[in-house]
């Protein structure tokens, strides 16, 4: 049951990230998730959830709902700034994102639920827990929360990482993040000062090497303030897939993205294949877009393209059918992507 | 006659009449049957094709209140004074208990009471308190608010000394398992499952076999030109009822009032009044709305009287609701089954042996079998069964839906199919050979027809990836009824017509057609009668659990609703100058059958009454036909329900995904009184036989004990998006036993999805899953893209 805490919002960013003492990551990596700290909130899905569930305990939180633009979507020329507290719901609505992120809106379309899209931000999808049972059980005190164990490695790892698995086997659990990488985007982070840092979204989903509490390197005294889209040029091609056992309010075994720039030709001038629930972050298929680059996409070359995306996975003992679940969800992206369809939309 | 007396004996000593009553199949063998029938039992009922309100879609009586979210269910009862209460629960899943130490609870800040169950180890390990699985309750507390509650239950010590334990089925059942139990302290029968009678042997976790031994198995075989044997499985399946367990107990010097969410208000009455010490007089049970069953809440349980015992204590009302996790780990389940059968028949499909062996695991209970649907559904003179129940450390099974059916089903169903095709016969027309039923017949027929099934192709016939099947199977379940049920009718002198009894409505629609049965008797409409159930301070109200709610409360109704009648009928007789015997009720009035002219209101006739209303109780009468067996207040009638589902199901080869496209559900529940409520349940019915067949499994971590999808997201329950294309045809069978005539449905509509699904993905594919869930793993395992996992 939750604890009693704090609360109070902020009006700035800055004002967020100067209140903003302390992390989830931080917090929760102590043994009951205790903290003296603050910590932000968005659309608070996953922050209330895990605090209900016992595992993490601020003393106070620190809503952002109430700063300005925080949830507004900007055109800059042909690229585009979204908030970090715009809703996948509205993401997803928005016509101009529809229109030139396609594979990005239909992302946020099928994330979670109608309910859950309502109150869940961008920021919060890229910045949740990962969904790991043994991770989300307050009786299991893993290595991710500051112990010294994996239970998933000896347990139940149906649903776990089939690439950069061996430590901790986590899936990191955002789906925007799988199309954004695709896409390139950078996020923008606000620090009490009011200054601000660009990255890329890859590089800001890569905590240190060893450091397992994590999956991002945001800072205390920080916030995650802004997506950055790039300009599409004319070649650019998008496709998102994903496959759960479910189809809605599951979590994904199986997840693509990919973005294909074709010359007027139809050849593949440059490509990226992101893999989703496959690894502790998304996961980038190198060889799958080695493949693609320089050729005509045909149905031969996904296919290729499909198994080399795969060729270095290291699946558990419960989880080997996501190798053939990812093989057969790389080459129908790809093959979606190439006709110009925005998912592979067979049996969903 | 006393319209009230409901202590006679049997039809044997109380006096009869011979009546004419429609007997049969609606469309195939509808006809008229005489039986003798207790002389204060109602005239028989009409077809419903004859009748104004049975057997038409009434709309809920309660709909807007659930819709509007203006029900009241236990979760939103609020005392004054009402304490809250938690329960402290085991975090290991086999430890001896060394010491307990609440002291620090009880002093700790807003605590008005603390109850401890575990009872510390006597040194040398006599007298050992023991906790079998994770969620064990151990103690609980009571306190002014949750947030005390909580702090408290932190500060209770418990010395575990760990043992070893073992949560899977499989390695439970080898002789080096770590034992669950001593023979001394094993649980012996079962109270809810299937068959585990008492006094079965134990070795090691191994509690059976309960055997069935019918002619000469060996020599069955030996007959048989064809034979097919395979190992089936299936999973634990949680309740997952959407309100959980929970109850407000006030215990008071002059008596105890629990308001429970329960399937059976008179049961919990009996459970405390014995727990406690109290005379049933001073126990009241309350149970208004409430948000599902499925077999969880049949009893009461430790939790409920764990709330008695602290409200006893803190003498303050107490309230205690399990939460998500709770529910998953402690509140009962359908256990898990492995079951070889093996089928022998002659050329042309007769049966010439069957035999089941079947090991199950209902946790630290037992009823893990797969009932006796393999040795009813097919008659086959040469039958052996041997079931077995496996302790696990893991939370005690119960009864859920279809209990022993749902496995039994899983099984049988499909060895028929395989049966079918090693004969080189059509599934349905190998059941026309094999099954006597003339209702399942009819069904089969309309199912056949309405699924397509005429066209249905040679397996895996789909060239692409993407396979299409269709594939049905077929329910048995037994056709229970409550003797132990009774309803009064009461007519006020305004008109205005009360019904009461103990039954409770677990979401459906009890109260509905009771209200149907009364207002066809008065010539009402349903919404003019206002139904209090779900008290027990109303007549004794039968258990809703064995789909036997219908059948044992509408006849008593009826009845009750005919006995104040023929009183208005009296009192009418001098206004209209006519015989009571010529009299009938239609549309608020009462009239001259002969004369349709001369008619008074009802209200006139009531408005005559010596007192303030007329009453009346009666109490469900043995089935007219008596029964096929009779057990103190249960009893099943002659004929069992069935019910055949056919279902279309598309299935991705390379991802493994599969979704059920269409399901057609033909069933059977005696005369339907309610056409949408009915189609409810079968929907139901069919959304939790899918849900079971592709998504849902508790997962026990064999390491811990621990549940890891103790939830609703990472147990898997079907949504909307996973919801087919569901259609529901219900026969008319007339069976002539009762004033009703009415039985249930709940049970019969979830038995034969799972098989129907799992026939037809083996028409889609050409490879059988015989192991449940049906996840994409195990179809890309079963295709051979995957190694195999071991089975259990």
């Amino acid at each position: 049951m939750m604890k009693r805490f704090a609360w109070t919002t902020a009006e700035s960013p800055s004002a967020a990230a100067s209140a903003a003492s302390t992390i989830c990551a931080e917090a929760m990596a102590l043994t009951d998730g205790a903290t003296d700290g603050a910590i932000v909130m968005a659309g608070g899905i996953d922050l209330l959830d895990l605090m209900k569930e016992g595992l993490l305990a601020p003393a106070r939180l620190i809503g952002l709902r109430d700063i300005a633009d925080f949830g507004a979507i900007d055109l800059e020329r042909d690229g585009a700034r979204l908030g970090a507290g715009i809703t996948l719901a509205a993401l997803a609505a928005d016509a101009r994102i529809r229109r030139r992120y396609p594979a990005l809106a239909a992302a946020a379309a099928g994330a979670a639920s109608p309910q859950i899209r309502n109150v869940a931000t961008l920021g919060g999808n890229l910045l949740q827990r990962p969904r790991c049972w043994y991770f989300r059980s307050r009786h299991h005190r893993c290595l991710r929360r500051g112990g010294v164990h994996c239970f998933a490695h000896d347990g139940d790892n149906r649903y776990h990482a089939i690439f950069d698995n061996r430590r901790c086997a986590i899936v990191h659990p955002s789906t925007l993040a799988t199309v954004l990488v695709a896409l390139g985007a950078d996020v923008q982070l606000t620090d009490a000062a009011g200054g601000s840092r660009r990255l890329p979204l890859e590089v800001f989903l890569t905590p240190p090497a060893g450091d397992l509490t994590r999956e991002n390197i945001l800072q205390p005294r920080e916030i995650l303030h802004a997506v950055h889209l790039p300009p599409i040029s004319e070649g650019i091609r998008m496709a998102h897939s994903k496959r759960g056992e479910k189809d809605a309010f599951d979590w994904p075994l199986a997840e693509v993205a990919v973005v294909l720039d074709l010359e007027p030709g139809g050849r593949c001038r440059d490509a990226a294949v992101i893999l989703g629930a496959a690894a502790p972050a998304p996961h980038r298929a190198v060889n799958a877009a080695r493949q693609l680059v320089g050729a005509v996409i045909d149905e031969k070359r996904a296919t290729a393209a499909a198994a080399a995306a795969i060729e270095d996975a290291t699946p558990l003992a419960d989880n080997g059918h996501k190798l053939p679940l990812f093989e057969a969800l790389v080459r129908r992206t790809i093959m979606a992507a190439a006709q110009g369809r925005l998912e592979d939309s067979i049996l969903r | 006659m006393n319209a009230g007396d409901d202590s006679a004996g049997g039809p044997s000593d109380s006096p009869t009449r011979a009546e004419p009553f429609p007997y049969g199949i609606l469309g195939v063998d509808l006809a008229r049957i005489v039986r003798s029938i207790p002389a204060d039992e109602p005239p028989p009922l009409a077809p419903n094709a004859e009748l104004a309100i049975i057997g038409r879609s009434a709309t809920r009586l309660d709909a807007r209140d659930k819709v509007t979210g203006a029900s009241r269910f236990t979760v939103d009862v609020g005392l004054p004074g009402m304490l809250h209460g938690r329960i402290l629960r085991s975090r290991f899943a086999h430890a001896r208990i060394r010491s307990i130490d609440a002291s620090a609870a009880l002093r700790a800040p807003g605590v008005r009471a603390v109850e401890v169950l575990a009872q510390p180890t006597a040194p040398h390990g006599s007298n050992a308190s023991t906790v079998r699985y994770v969620g064990q309750p151990l103690a609980a507390v009571a306190a002014d608010s949750l947030a005390a509650v909580e702090e408290a239950l932190q500060r209770i010590e418990v010395d575990y000394e760990p043992l070893p334990f073992v949560v899977d089925l499989a390695t439970a059942r080898r002789p080096t398992a770590p034992p669950v139990y001593t023979a001394d302290d094993a649980p012996r029968g079962s109270a809810s499952g299937y068959p585990a009678p008492a006094g079965l042997p134990l070795h090691g976790n191994v509690r059976g076999p309960a055997i069935v031994d019918r002619g000469d198995v060996a020599r069955g075989f030996a007959d048989a030109d064809v034979e097919v044997e395979s190992d089936y499985a299936t999973q634990v399946q949680t309740h997952c009822c959407l309100e959980p367990h929970a109850i407000v107990a006030d215990w008071r010097a002059d008596g105890l009032t629990v308001h429970v969410s329960t399937q059976y208000t008179s049961g919990v009455r009996h459970e405390l009044a014995e727990a406690f010490g109290l005379p049933l007089a001073a126990v009241r049970v309350i149970a208004k709305a409430i948000g599902g069953g499925f077999g969880s809440k049949s009893t009461l349980g430790v939790y409920g009287r764990l709330a008695v015992g602290l409200s006893r204590q803190a003498r303050a009302p107490v309230r205690i609701v399990l939460d998500r996790e709770e529910e998953q780990i402690d509140a009962g389940n359908r256990p898990s089954t492995w079951q070889r059968l093996r089928l022998g028949a002659r050329r042309d499909g007769t049966l010439t042996a069957v035999r089941l062996t079947s090991y199950g695991s209902a946790g630290v209970g037992l009823g893990a079998g797969v009932w006796s649907l393999a040795e009813r559904l097919y008659p086959c003179a040469n039958f052996l069964g041997e079931q077995h129940d496996v302790f696990t450390n893991a939370g005690a099974g119960c009864a859920m839906r279809g209990p022993g059916a749902v496995p039994g089903a899983w099984g049988m169903e499909q060895a028929v199919d395989e049966l079918a095709e090693r004969l080189g016969i059509d599934p349905l027309a190998l059941r026309d050979r094999i099954d006597p039923s003339p209702v399942r017949r009819e069904e089969r027929r309309i199912g056949a027809q309405r699924s397509g099934w005429f066209e249905r192709r040679p397996p895996a016939a789909d060239p692409g990836p993407i396979k299409r099947g269709i594939g049905c199977a077929q329910s048995l379940w037994m056709t229970n009824v409550q003797l132990n049920a009774a309803c009064e009718v009461r007519v006020h002198r305004d008109g205005s017509v009360e019904v009461f009894s103990g039954v409770q409505d677990i979401g459906t629609g009890t109260g509905t057609v009771m209200a149907q049965v009364v207002a066809e008797v008065l010539g009402l409409t349903p919404q003019a009668i206002t139904v209090r159930i779900g008290d027990t301070r109303f007549p004794a109200g039968p258990p809703s659990y064995g789909s036997r709610t219908t059948a044992s409360i509408t006849p008593p109704a009826r009845t009750a609703a005919w006995h104040v009648l023929q009183s208005l009928f009296r009192e009418a007789a001098p206004l209209l100058d006519a015989d009571p015997a010529a009299l009938f009720a239609h549309e608020g009035r009462i009239g001259v059958r002969d004369d349709p002219a001369r008619s008074i209101a009802l209200a006139q006739a009531a408005a005559r009454s010596r007192t303030d209303f007329v009453s009346a109780v009666a109490s469900r009468a043995d089935d007219y036909a008596g029964f096929d067996v009779r057990m103190g207040d249960a009893a099943i009638a002659r004929q069992y329900l069935g019910g055949v589902q056919f279902a279309t199901v598309a299935v991705d080869t390379e991802t493994g995904i599969v979704r059920v496209e269409r399901v057609v559900a033909v069933q059977d529940c005696g005369r339907p009184i309610n056409p949408r409520l009915i189609e409810s349940q079968v929907q139901g019915g069919v959304l939790m036989g899918m849900s079971f067949a592709l998504f849902e499994e508790r997962l026990l971590d064999r390491h811990t004990g621990h549940m890891v999808n103790a939830n609703l997201e990472q147990y898997k329950l079907a949504g909307a998006c996973e919801t087919p294309d569901i259609e529901v045809i219900v026969l008319e069978n007339y069976q002539a036993n009762s004033a009703t005539d009415a039985y249930g449905i709940a049970e019969p509509a979830n038995i034969a999805t799972a098989p129907a699904i799992a026939n037809a993905v083996y028409n889609a594919i050409g490879v059988r899953l015989r192991s449940l869930p049906i996840t994409p793993a195990a179809v890309l395992a079963a295709l051979g893209k995957i190694p195999s996992r071991d089975a259990p």
